[in-house]
């Protein structure tokens, strides 16, 4: 009598059982995956990194007696008004559109009380964002959407945004089921219209009009603001080059772990490189032009604890910024929605369809009845304490490293654990002196 | 009247002063040489006369203010105007009024491309032809063109109404001429008595969105 054997079932490592599921989607929908979030892949990131706490070759600081610096100003090239920060993590620009309003009013209460910006986004500036905001970073975005000079002139920096990490080269688009009469009056376009917002601004062409328009906006402002210019990380040691060229005094440099509204899949997943190799591409194009630490440098892309903000300030740069992180902070995702995203076909740790409007946590919605769940208050209590955390913990590390600022955290703190992150990050390999690419 | 000269006085010179506590209402710029950013994010109005040829910005981001130039102007003249009247007497390049929300952008010659690309409510007369992809984007406002069009006029475009007098030569996506009502024509002679033009409404064409791609359909997939 034969023996029956129950076959193991063995996935495709090509066509694996998402891959399959997106075919079909495709097939039946005829349309791309629009989601929001960042990439959902495993990239090499700052976990690839480890900070190297003194022994015998170094002298640790003792924690929470001797000091460890934190603040930050930017700013300081040009601006007659450079931005001071107590904190050197910052708020990156999210939507009005996006996010409630309540949402927006929450992200200012929480920067301030922990003393650090906030930014607008697309769309505009809202009385309630710029009420409590005690930093406000203004966009000047491709579309255009909501842009007047008096909010530039109540802004206390202008960030120009050429890419954002999650699609560099590509527009955003703000789908008809989030355009609200408010959303729509802000926009000025028809309520219920997908409203793209261009991948280009409509009036330069290349960096030498770059030089022009940062030009033009310091010239209506009085000189008195500071500029930024925001990259989506493809080609940082070119893209920050002309940036300074061009007059900027602070380069926002976002990479692929970056976060968005609501964008193709594919776009999310596919286009930029990730945070790791384009701050030492960035570091390496200021060193060369002289204006490291000269001309800020803000990074952003998927920074979530301390050690990620403590690793980014020793790669050299001068502070960073968090959007999905605060968004979580504030309570997107949270386990306590678990049942209602389940109803949404997802789940608490899960939800990413931003772009849906339909967000149980109030935030990523303008749903009159949804964004009323969300206390700004709360919120912003809960976005402050988790900005003090990142803050503790990367002064910890720095003490560690015997660093009496985080601006003090350098290279020579860090070493890689893989071959792949050693070269991009251009620190040694850990256990040896070998960076690749550049000898022994 | 107050007259600066930017062969001795900087462009910083100039916005300081007009930003500043303002006493005079008419003021002259002389030898302004083909210089960017020429009277931007004026919010007085006030009377502002520019002898000559300025570059790019000129009067970006206007409030109130009527601003004249006796010249050509280059990128973007009132980029994101909100109100007042911006004038120019020669031709003006690419991007003119670009995103702008506001007031009366007149341009007595031509335009380049982009003309009203973004706009946002205002109004733009154009005494010549405008280049390709004007009014790309366009949200709001109305464009008045007395000449011809370039390529792909009104590409992707949203509530924003043009009238053109002479040839058109290809209408962008989702761009569509639409019937002269009564109300158009009245709308039109209008802003042509605003501008100072002397031109038989009844002899210009009107196109508008045709509305298919405001939300997204597959089916359209082609015009994107």
């Amino acid at each position: 009598m034969s023996e029956k054997h129950t076959p193991v079932l063995r996935e495709s490592a090509t066509f694996d059982r998402l891959t399959i599921q997106e075919i079909q989607r495709a097939a039946e929908t005829g349309i791309y995956d629009i989601r929001g979030g960042g990439t959902k892949r495993k990239l090499p990131h700052f976990d690839d990194l480890l900070l190297l706490g003194a022994s015998v070759s170094r002298y640790p600081l003792e924690g929470y007696r001797e000091k460890c610096g934190t603040d930050v100003v930017l700013g300081t090239r040009f601006a007659k008004k450079p931005i001071h920060l107590k904190i050197p993590v910052t708020i990156a620009g999210m939507s009005f559109g996006a996010l409630s309003a309540n949402a927006k009013e929450a992200l200012g209460r929480g920067a301030s009380i922990a003393g650090t910006s906030t930014t607008t986004g697309d769309g505009g500036m809202t009385p309630e964002e710029r009420g409590q905001s005690q930093h406000l970073v203004y966009q000047y975005l491709p579309s255009r959407y909501g842009m007047n000079p008096d909010d530039l002139r109540k802004a206390d920096a202008i960030e120009i945004v050429l890419g954002q990490g999650a699609k560099p080269g590509g527009g955003g688009m703000l789908l008809g089921m989030k355009v609200t009469e408010r959303v729509a009056g802000m926009r000025t376009l028809p309520v219920g219209v997908d409203q793209r917002s261009a991948c280009r601004h409509p009036d330069w062409t290349g960096p030498d009009d770059l030089a022009i328009k940062i030009a033009e906006l310091r010239e209506i402002t009085d000189w008195e603001k500071p500029i930024y210019v925001k990259i989506g990380a493809s080609r940082p040691y070119y893209d920050v080059k002309l940036a300074v060229k061009a007059g900027a005094d602070v380069i926002v440099l976002d990479g692929m772990q970056g976060g968005t509204a609501a964008t193709q899949e594919v776009f999310i997943e596919h286009v930029g490189i990730p945070i790791l190799p384009a701050i030492p591409q960035a570091v390496q194009a200021l060193q060369e032009m002289g204006m490291h630490r000269k001309v800020q440098l803000i990074v952003s892309g998927g920074i979530r604890n301390g050690a990620d903000v403590a690793k980014a300030m020793a790669l050299g740069a001068d502070a960073v910024a968090i959007g999905t992180a605060a968004l979580v902070a504030l309570g997107d995702n949270h386990p306590r929605l678990d049942d209602e995203l389940k109803k949404i076909g997802s789940a608490a740790g899960y939800y990413d369809d931003w772009q849906n409007g339909r967000d149980p946590a109030g935030i990523t919605t303008q749903d009159p009845e949804l964004s009323k769940r969300l206390d700004p208050v709360e919120a912003g209590r809960r976005l402050a304490n988790y900005l003090r955390v990142l803050v503790l913990e990367a002064q910890t590390m720095a003490r560690a490293c015997g660093k009496s600022h985080l601006h003090n955290l350098d290279p020579e703190d860090l070493v890689a654990l893989t071959v792949e992150a050693a070269a991009m990050a251009r620190v040694p390999l850990a256990g040896t002196s070998w960076i690749p690419g550049q000898g022994y | 009247m107050k007259t600066i000269d930017l062969s001795s006085a900087s462009v910083r010179d100039l916005n300081q002063a007009l930003h500043g506590d303002v006493q005079d209402r008419e003021w002259v710029v002389t030898h302004p040489a083909g210089k960017h950013n020429l009277a931007v994010g004026v919010n007085q109005a006030v009377s502002i006369d520019i002898n000559g040829h300025a570059g790019y910005y000129c009067a970006g981001m206007n409030q109130k203010a009527s601003v004249t130039v006796h010249g050509n102007v280059g990128v973007g003249v009132a980029e994101n105007m909100m109100s007042g009247t911006v004038r120019v007497k020669g031709s003006a390049s690419q991007a003119a009024g670009a995103t702008a929300h506001g007031g009366l952008l007149v341009i007595e010659g031509d335009a380049g491309a982009r003309c009203g690309i973004s706009m946002k409510g205002v109004d733009i007369v154009v005494g010549g032809s405008i280049g390709h992809m004007s009014c790309f984007m366009a949200q709001a406002g109305r464009l008045v063109v007395c000449g011809d069009a370039g390529d792909a006029l009104g590409d992707s475009l949203y509530e924003t109404r043009i009238y053109v007098r002479g040839e058109v030569k290809s209408l962008g996506s989702d761009c569509i001429e639409k019937e002269m009502r009564a109300e158009h024509l009245e709308e039109l002679q209008e802003l042509l008595n605003r501008a100072g033009f002397d031109a038989d409404p009844a002899s210009f064409k009107r196109y508008g969105s045709a509305r298919t791609l405001y939300n997204f359909k597959v089916d359209n997939a082609s015009a994107y």
